[in-house]
This record gives structure tokens, sequence and C-alpha cells, in this order.
């Protein structure tokens, strides 16, 4: 069943890349990781085979769906973009954050104005070519007062963008970003051919290593691979197609019926018995993907510190991992950064389930055996509803009393998310800390979802987040991060109790690098430019 | 006026009625969901401005009554409006109209559900008269039984057992029935197979039972006692005298599960990731794309009622009583 | 013989009765063509009308209604029989089929029997106040709009059972349930509101073929109350069709919470149902070929509802059988 508040939900994610980037932040930079990159593309380009008809299978994909960018809201469409359209940074299947339509770029000291030199000799698919104009358009294309894009926020802080040179763009800051070049690799900022000063999207021609035969919006699309694609070792079939198969029982059959080469989003209750059919491997990868339970702090019984220690350590991690995720995943220490992240605080000692604290801070705050309802669906994630029923369970050891209530999955994102006290709910996670607490965590995000605002804790995190945000010493940097997690870990409404895998099964006939990229499914969204048939 | 005539009429003029109330009626209970589709699409990530903007533009600031309005005006001179989605950034408008949106689905629904009608009603037809036939024998209590255990099951569960045993053990048929239009119609057939299969096994017995039920009804039926005592054939009693006076239930719950067959398939569409308007409606249902919701609904009203009509008039041609009233 | 009727010759039975039986006494007798025909049953015990009704009945009725009385068994008596807790919660999730699980544990490590067992209670329960429920609403309204055939009331009752049926009714009840809250009482009353609507025209149009007979224009002359005529002439003419379509309703609920826990809103959690488990478990039969248990999981709980299906049927059919005057 379509579900598309999970969509949504998905809009919201722009996890790229887990590597520190700060590093590469001048111009200097630039030259390691990208002469990695291009080594890694010479390696690969002598192994892989040209040719075939590649068919994916995804779990995402509406009927509302549409080629302008500003409205991409699901996997589905990242992988359409990520297929016909190149952006001015790329994250590798290695993990680095590179230039892709860009070519190099310089940042000023205080991170505050961008540079950035553009690839010269690139053709769109109807023969223009590529410069500055298009990608100012196409980065207007989701300002300005009327913008109704997922990602208008995110480009607020750019107060200018001029055209330095036919291919050269200067974007201006209000304030320092060290981590910039990570938002111009969003998938909602492709760059599409310019006409009249705006970007025409309806013909879904772009840059990329495949052009658009045919877009059936919740259905499928076909491309072909483009003859002139200026990227080397890249887009080796010649043709693909992407179905969206919604219902994980109809994917998993397609990829074992060999209908399909590949799927994403495989159910982690039954991976082992996929994993046994001979013509199909199973590829997983952690990154940044977590569920959570956010209580909203704002709200009885939640605005007592004592009632959240209470249920965090109510809580069996353990057995959540395993059940839930069936041993594909790890578990949470009650903050959103995961060791995929940069300044992931590994010497924060792990909370444990531990029902006799747990009692003791329920006993003290005079909520013993007193009824707390935990507002569930299946559209949070799959197993919310099993999740809440295990925590229940746990908890009850404790002397805790919670009620478990199913709410309809249509209007859950709307509903009950960010609204009802206690709640289950996921998030992608973000490529780095800057851009995670930002989204859900500081005081003026409409997405913190614990609505942890107020108290000395959460005024001190605030502080923080803004100083780390233009610190340019690593070092101090990764204080300030670390301390970060300790006060969401310890004050905060954040109930984290696991970061999952992304499972996919591949056809054993497909190849790729033997490290994907773990920012997303199936090779960052990008398997089809990046893999090819053995 | 001849009698048929006259409930073709009246019927047409009654569903027009039902029409109307039915879109009253969805119109008003997807206003009072919570959300809209300015909320549903924008997501959270939207600035309340961004969205009352986005409501401006869709006229979702209007009273409710002058929306309506506006799209029965649209409805009463043939135009079904245009989605919500695909309103652009930057307001570009490129939101397509719902005819072009339903029209491919619907096609696929109809060929799907008429797929599954020319297996399942001639094989409900058969098994329900020779059910009555031999009623009470080993093959009657067989039928009765394997048709109402194949009903039992959920669609999804009839789905997926037949992926298990037609399409990963044997290979028979292919798991998924990704039509397009240009899908040539052999093809079509063979792709549709599974979907229309699922279907007939849940339909089926249904239908079967009132056949086989309206039948045995009239056997203690003077005239077929009589017809019985002058020594004619079981078989013939069954096909020329009593058959033909139990066509009016028969027709009624054939048009009842063919009214389900384009309504109902929503899960066979999602198992099989079948392109057609169910899921269309539910993805609407979801993202209170107020205008697609309506206009399939005015396609599933319209589909039951005409059935309902069709059924109506086989009962009144099969009955002369209807059919020469005094 | 009443004198404000002239005719001599009886045009009616409420004549021929009239001249058979006092009036007086017929009002305190309170006389239907039922309770007559009964009166050479009535004589022999309840106990013994039972017993020759079961030895009169056909194997397949009998195995009917023993499935019935084991599944009513299991209700009852849940909590006694079931070996584990409804949601008792066990270390070990998808446990194989032992003599500690007999049916091995679910996702979340729960027995599959004890959940089974609860089941029965939960979901037949459900099904059948549900159902009948719908055969109230629809049932009384059905009959009453037959009585008024062509009045106001049977106008606005059908023409608005017409608009409830030409809502896909899945989508409506989605919908209904989003807007009211998915907890189990709104389940039960709005899938028995939507489900009334194909009771109610079943029951009218059975019921429009009694209502002109005689015996109920007597009733009504005789100047019973509408409740009466009812109930005691229309509604015992009209049972077998709508015992036939309470068989097959009962079972469609089933498939109505299933379908609905499909899209999220059925029974609350960890509430057991055979819908939502079979919905929960339908993934693994497309594993057969790797671990032929893991796919029976599903089975059980289709095979539970199935099962009873076919048994209610039985007992339908003997039922109707039996009311049509065939014998054989």
């Amino acid at each position: 069943m379509v579900d598309i508040k999970d969509l949504e939900k998905a809009a919201r994610e722009g996890k790229l890349d887990r590597r520190e980037f700060i590093k590469r932040a001048g111009a200097l930079g630039l030259a390691a990781p990208f002469a990695t990159t291009l080594l890694t593309q010479a390696v690969q380009a002598a192994t892989p085979k040209k040719g075939g008809y590649y068919k994916l299978g995804y779990g995402h994909g509406s009927t509302t769906d549409s080629l302008d960018p500003s409205t991409h809201e699901n996997g589905f469409m990242t992988a359409t973009v990520y297929s016909y359209a190149n952006h001015l940074f790329e994250v590798e299947n290695t993990g680095k954050l590179v230039p892709e339509l860009a070519e190099s770029f310089e940042a000023s000291k205080d991170a505050t104005t961008w540079v950035i030199k553009l690839r010269k000799g690139v053709e769109f698919h109807n023969g223009k070519s590529f410069g500055a104009d298009d990608v100012i358009a196409a980065i207007n294309h989701h300002r300005g007062e009327d913008s109704k894009s997922a990602v208008k926020s995110l480009l607020d802080p750019v107060v200018e963008m001029k055209k330095t040179g036919s291919h050269e763009v200067t974007f201006t800051l209000a304030s320092g970003n060290a981590d910039f070049p990570y938002i111009l690799s969003d998938y909602h900022l492709p760059i599409l051919p310019e006409k009249d000063g705006r970007i025409d999207w309806q013909a879904g021609v772009g840059t990329g290593g495949y052009m658009v035969e045919k877009f059936d919006p919740g259905v499928s699309l076909k491309l072909k691979r483009n003859p002139n694609y200026w990227k080397a070792g890249r887009a080796h079939f010649d043709e693909a197609e992407l179905i969206s198969l919604i219902d994980v029982t109809a994917r998993q059959n397609a990829v074992m019926n060999e209908e399909v080469h590949a799927i994403d989003r495989c159910d982690p209750k039954t991976v082992h018995l996929l994993g046994r059919n001979p013509k199909i491997r199973i590829l997983e990868s952690t990154g940044t993907l977590h569920y959570t339970m956010p209580m909203r702090v704002s709200q009885a019984p939640f605005d007592d510190y004592d009632v959240r220690m209470a249920l965090k350590l109510a809580v069996d991690r353990e057995q959540l991992v395993k059940k839930i995720l069936l041993g594909h995943g790890a578990i949470g220490n009650d903050h959103p950064i995961s060791t995929a992240n940069p300044y992931h605080n590994g010497e924060m000692p792990q909370r444990a389930y531990d029902p006799d604290k747990a009692r003791f801070h329920i006993k003290k705050a005079g909520m013993e055996n007193q009824q707390i309802d935990l507002s569930t669906s299946d559209a949070a994630f799959s197993g919310a509803v099993d999740a809440a029923l295990l925590v229940k369970d746990s908890a009850a050891k404790a002397g805790i009393n919670i009620n478990v209530i199913r709410e309809p999955k249509d209007g859950y994102w709307s509903n009950v998310w960010n609204k009802k006290g206690w709640c289950t709910c996921y998030w992608g996670g973000r490529p780095t800390e800057d851009w995670m607490f930002t989204a859900a965590y500081v005081a003026e995000s409409k997405w913190n979802d614990t609505d942890w605002r107020t108290g000395p804790a959460a005024d001190r995190f605030n502080e923080l987040v803004v100083a780390a945000r233009s610190e340019l010493d690593t070092a101090k940097r990764r204080e300030m991060y670390h301390e970060c997690q300790q006060l969401v870990n310890d004050d905060g409404g954040a109930l984290v109790p696991m970061f999952a895998n992304f499972i996919q099964a591949i056809n054993k006939q497909v190849v790729h690098a033997d490290q994907v990229a773990a920012n997303w499914d199936m090779d960052g969204h990008k398997s089809i430019e990046r893999w090819w048939f053995a | 006026m001849h009698p048929v005539v006259r409930t073709v009429l009246q019927r047409l003029g009654l569903g027009l009625v039902t029409l109307f109330v039915v879109s009253l009626i969805l119109f008003s209970s997807i206003e009072f969901l919570p959300g809209d589709f300015g909320e549903a699409v924008l997501g959270q990530a939207a600035l309340p401005e961004t969205v009352a903007a986005f409501r401006k533009e869709l006229g979702l600031d209007l009273p409710m009554h002058e929306r309506y309005w506006q799209w029965l005006k649209g409805m009463l001179t043939g135009d079904m409006g245009n989605s919500f989605s695909g309103r652009g950034a930057s307001g570009q408008d490129r939101s397509r109209p719902v005819v072009e949106l339903l029209g491919p689905r619907l096609a696929n629904t109809l060929f799907l559900a008429a797929m599954a009608a020319v297996i399942s009603v001639p094989l409900a037809l058969f098994l329900g008269i020779t059910a009555a036939l031999y009623r009470n024998s080993i093959y009657d209590r067989t039928v009765n039984a394997l048709t109402l255990t194949t009903i039992s099951f959920p669609e999804f569960f009839v789905a997926y057992c037949l992926i298990l045993i037609l399409s990963s053990f044997t290979k028979i048929f292919p798991s998924l029935a990704n039509v397009g239009p240009e899908t040539e119609f052999w093809e079509r057939v063979y792709l549709t197979a599974l979907p229309a299969l699922t279907l007939t096994l849940v339909i089926v017995a249904h239908m079967m039972r009132m056949t086989r039920a309206a039948i045995i009804n009239l056997m203690a039926s003077p005239y077929i006692e009589m017809a019985e005592l002058k020594g004619t054939p079981k078989a013939e009693i069954i096909l020329r005298h009593a058959l033909p006076n139990a066509w009016a239930p028969i027709v009624t719950v054939i048009a009842f599960n063919l009214a389900y067959l384009v309504v109902g398939v929503v899960v066979v569409e999602v198992v099989f990731v079948y392109p057609g308007v169910g899921q269309l409606m539910v993805d609407a249902v979801t993202t209170r794309d107020v205008p697609v919701v309506q206009g399939c609904a005015m396609v599933f009203a319209a589909t039951y009622i005409l059935l309902n009509l069709f059924a109506d008039i086989i009962s009144i041609i099969t009955n002369p009583r209807l059919l020469h009233p005094r | 013989m009443s004198t404000d009727k002239p005719d001599i010759t009886p045009s009616n039975e409420a004549e021929l009765a009239d001249q058979g039986f006092d009036e007086k006494e017929l009002a305190d007798q309170g006389y239907s063509a039922a309770a007559e025909v009964g009166m050479i049953k009535a004589r022999r015990t309840l106990r013994e009308n039972i017993w020759r009704g079961l030895k009169s009945a056909p194997p397949t009725a009998l195995f009917g209604l023993g499935v019935i009385t084991i599944y009513v068994f299991f209700a009852l008596f849940a909590p006694l029989l079931a070996p584990y807790g409804e949601a008792e919660i066990f270390d070990l999730s998808y446990a194989p089929w032992s003599d500690e699980f007999m049916f091995g544990t679910d996702q979340l490590g729960r027995d599959i029997l004890s959940r089974l067992i609860y089941g029965a209670q939960n979901t037949v329960g459900i099904a059948f106040i549900t159902t009948l429920l719908a055969f109230v609403i629809g049932g009384g309204l059905g009959i009453t709009a037959a009585i008024n055939n062509g009045g106001w009331l049977d106008n606005l009752l059908s023409r608005s059972v017409d608009v409830l049926m030409a809502i896909p009714s899945l989508i409506f009840a989605l919908i209904l349930l989003s807007m009211f809250g998915a907890n189990t009482l709104n389940l039960i009353f709005i899938i028995a509101i939507l489900d009334s609507t194909r009771v109610f025209r079943i029951a009218r149009a059975v019921s429009l073929n009694v209502v002109v007979m005689d015996y109920v224009e007597a009733a009504r002359l005789r100047g019973e109350k509408m409740f009466w005529v009812l109930r005691r002439e229309i509604l015992p003419n009209i049972m077998p069709p709508l015992v036939a379509e309470f068989g097959l309703r009962f079972c469609f609920v089933f498939l109505t919470i299933a379908a609905l826990s499909f899209l999220g809103v059925g029974i609350q959690p960890p509430t057991a149902d055979w819908g939502s488990m079979v919905r929960e478990t339908a993934g693994l039969i497309q594993f057969a070929e790797y671990d032929i248990t893991a796919a029976m999981t599903p089975m059980l709980p289709a095979a539970a509802i199935a099962l009873l299906t076919v048994a209610v049927n039985f007992v339908v059919d003997w039922f109707l059988h039996k009311s049509s005057g065939l014998k054989e």
C-alpha cells in the first residue's frame, strides 16, 4: 500500500556523506580526495562491461510524483534525478564528497563566500552546453518568496548568487557554513538546462548518464544510455528501468523470479530466507537511518526529567535490534549522531536496559503504574507497532504502564508525529552533525519533534550548534559536537533505541565496486550509473 | 412507455442524483479529515506562509461550498478539473488534468475487470448449475467447500499463493503485471493472467452459490415437479425451466461482483504492481487531492449504477410479468 | 363476523380467518402462521426437536456444527486453553515448531498457538457482533421499507443505501476510521453500517414479495401493530435468504478487517485477530522453497478463517435445504 507520509518524511532527508568535510573547506583540500576518486574510477573503468537492460525495483514512488526537482520527496525520484542529471557535488561510493559538475571551489576563511568553478565542455541531452546560467536557474528554482521547495529553508542562508564568469558562480552566505558543498549535493538541486532564467524541467533533460525515455509517475521510469556522457567509467548499462514496487512481498518476489535485478528495502524479518535463493546476493550497509520515539518535553508527563530518564532506561535496546531489525542494525544511545558521522561521540557510556534504575526514576516522578500513552503506526517504520509493544513489555518490568495506541497510517505525519506527547518516528539522518541538529533539535526548527527548546541544557545546546557551524578548528568542533550529543542524550526528549541498516537484494549477474555508498540505499541511489553486468 | 425504457430513464435520473450526493459526501468527508493537500505535499518542511500561499494558489482558501460549486460547475460542463499535484515551485503550473491521469488507468482497470469477468462468470454459472443438478452429491459438496475456502482467504493471501505456484515454482506467468499503454493485447492478457485469476478465485464463490441457491429454490415449484413427472431429463429441467426464472437474483449478484472488480481491487493492484484506478484513489485520498478523489469516485459510482441498471434490465426481460405488466 | 363488512364472499384470508376464529381469542393467542405450523412440533420437547434435527442432518451439517461448537468453546475459554498469554513475549522470535511452542513463535516471540486461540475470541466475537448489528440495522430498515413500499420512507432509505453502496466501501471505511479514530468500537459500527446496506437490499427485495401476501394484509386489517406484523408475519418468511446472506457476510467481516489492517486501521494491537495475523506473516509464503514450516505460518490463521467459513455455510446450506421444502 502506498504511504505518502512515509515519502513525505523522506523529503526531509538530505543525507549525503558521512565523511568529515571541514578538512577540505579550502580549495587545497580538493586535491587528495578528488585524486582518489579519479583513481577509483580508473580502476573500475578497466573491469566494467558495457551493455544490458538493467531493471531495478524500488519500494517508493507515488502517482503524485513529478519531474520538478522541488517536489522530489522519495527514493524513486532521488534515483531518477541521479540517473538523468548531475549535481555540483556528489557523494562517491567511497563516501567522499567530490565535485561533479563543479570542477573546483574556493571558500573564504569565515566560510561565507564560496567561489565555484564549473566543468567545461559538458552538454545537456538536448545539445545545449552547460554553464553558469544553468546553475543559477537551478538554485533559484528553490528560492524566492513563493517557493514551495523542500529545500527552501536549506538555501535561506544564501544571500547572493553571482555569475562571475561563463563557468564560475560565487555564493555569499549570511553566516559561515563549512558544510555548504554538502548542501549543493542534495538531490533536490540537479542542474537542469536554463530557459528564460528558469530551469526547463518538464522535458526531463539533464547532463546525466541516461536520457529519460518514458516517465510514468508511480509506475516506472525507462532510461537509455547517453552516448555523450562526460563522466568516464560510469553509465554502463545500455538501458535501464526503474519500477515502483511498493509491496515488500511483491518486490522480493520480483527479484527472486528474476523479473528485476535489484531491489531496495528488504524485510529484515525474512532476509535470511531471501538470502538462500541461489541467484541473489544480500547487500547491507550501515548508515545514519535511525528509529526514534520522541517525547515532547513540553507536554506532561514528559516535562519531568525523571519520567524521560525512566523511559529511556526502560527500553531494552538489544531486544529491539534483535526482534525488530533481526540484528540488521545497531543500538542507539539517545542522540541522532551515528557512527557514520564524523564527530560521533564514542566515549559516552552506552545507555542500557536497567529496570531497577527506571523504577527509581518513575517512583521519583510519582508516576509508578500510571498509564503513559505511546502512539504508533507502521507508517513510522516497518515494525513500529511491534517495537512499541516490546517497549511496553520491557517497561512493565520496571513498574511503568505504557498504553500502546495504533494510529491510522493515513495522516500519521500530520496528526500524530510532532503533536502527540510520545510516538514512534524515523529519521534518515544527515551526513553532518550540523545538518542533523539544525533539522530536528535546535530551538527554531519546526521539526523539533521533542519540543526541547528551553531550559539550561537546551540553551547550552543551541549555543554550541551555532558556534560549531563556522568553527574551522577540527578539534574544537569535535569537542562541541560531543557535548551536544551528551546534552541530547541526558536531558533531551529523544529516545533513539536503534540505527537500521539498508538491506538490498541483488541478482548475482550485477556487479558493483567493493565499497558502496552508505548515504542512501542502492549505492547512494546511483546504482544505475555505477553498476554493471558481469 | 415500454417498461424497460421507463426503468432505464428512471434509473439514469436517479443515478445522476446519486452521483451528486456521492460527490457531496466525499467532498465533505475529505474536508473533515485533518490536513489538506498543501500540508500533505509540502510536508512539515513548509513554513506556514508557504502553505498559505500554496493553498491560495489551489483555491483551498475559499470556503468549502464555493470550492464545491466550482468543481460542480466544471463537472457539469464535462471538465473534471486538474489534479492538485504537479504544481511546482516558482508558480509554474504543470498539473495534469484529472481525465489524463484517470484515462489510462481506467482502461487498465477495465481490462483487468473484463479478464476476470470473462473467466469467472461462465465458471460460476457452470459450477452453480452443475452443483444444483447434482445437489448434495460429493461433487456439490466439494465445489462448495473449495469455493468457500477461496473466498475466505484474504485477497493478498490468494495472490501470494498463486505467485508461489504459478510464478516461482513453474514460471508459467510473471509475478509483475506492469502493463503500459503500448503493451500489445496478447502480451497484456499474459501479464494480467495472475491478477485476473486471483480476482476470479475471490468472487466466483459468491456468484456460484447464488446460482445454485436460486435454482434449488425453484426446484420445489409445482411447474418443476410437473416437468419432473413428465419425465423431462434433469439437465433440461434446470436449463429450460428453472434457469430462466432464476436469472434475476443471479444477475444481481453478478452485477454486484462486477462492480467489485472495478471498484475494490486496490489490494490486488498493489501486490501485482498493476497501474489501476484503485491505487490512484488511495494515493489521492492520502494526499487529499480532492479533484482526483472526486474523479475516481464518480467513475466508480457510475460503474456501480450502470451495472445495477443492467441487472435490473435483465431481470425485467427475463420476467414476463414485469415485461408485460397489466 | 364483522358487521361493517357486508360482503358475503370471503375474498381473502382475513375473511376466512374471521369466519374460523373468534376475534378476541385470536388477539389473545397472538396468532401467526408460523405458530400454527409450529403447533405440531411444539408437542415435542426442545431436546427431542434438536435430537431429531441432528439425526436427520447430513454429515456436512454435522461437521459444520461440530466445528462451530469447537470454535465457540475455544472463544469462551481462551484464557484457560491457551498455553501462554495473548501478548506474552518470549526471547526467541520465529522459534520453530516444538513441544514448547506447538506452532512456533511469531516475529516478536509470541506463541502462535496461544494467539490463534485468543484470535478465536477476538475475531469471531467481533465478526459476530458486527454481522449481527448489520443485520439488525439492514434487516429492520429493509423490512420497514418494504412495508412502506413506494412511500417516502422507502424512497428515502432506498436512495440513501444506493448512495452508500456507490462509494467504494474500503476507501469509505478508511476515511471514516481516519475521521473518528480507529478503535474497535468504531470499527464495529462502521463495518456494520457499510455492511448493512447490502443486507438492506436483500431484506427489502425478499420482503416485497412477502408483504403483498394475503396473510400479511390480513394481519394488518386485523389492526395489528407494525412491529408485530414485522416480527410474526414477515420475518419468519424471509429468514432463509437472510440466513444464507448471514453466512457469507459473517466471513466477509474477517476479510474487511484484514484489508483494513493492510491499510493500518484494524484492531488495536496486541489483540490477536486472524486477519492481521495472516497479513503480518503472509510474506513468508514466498519462501516455501527454503523453509516450509515458516511458509506454513500464515496458513494457520488463514485456515482457521477458511474452516469457519466452510462450517458456517454448511450449516446454512442445511437450513436452506430444510426450509426449501425439498425432500431429498
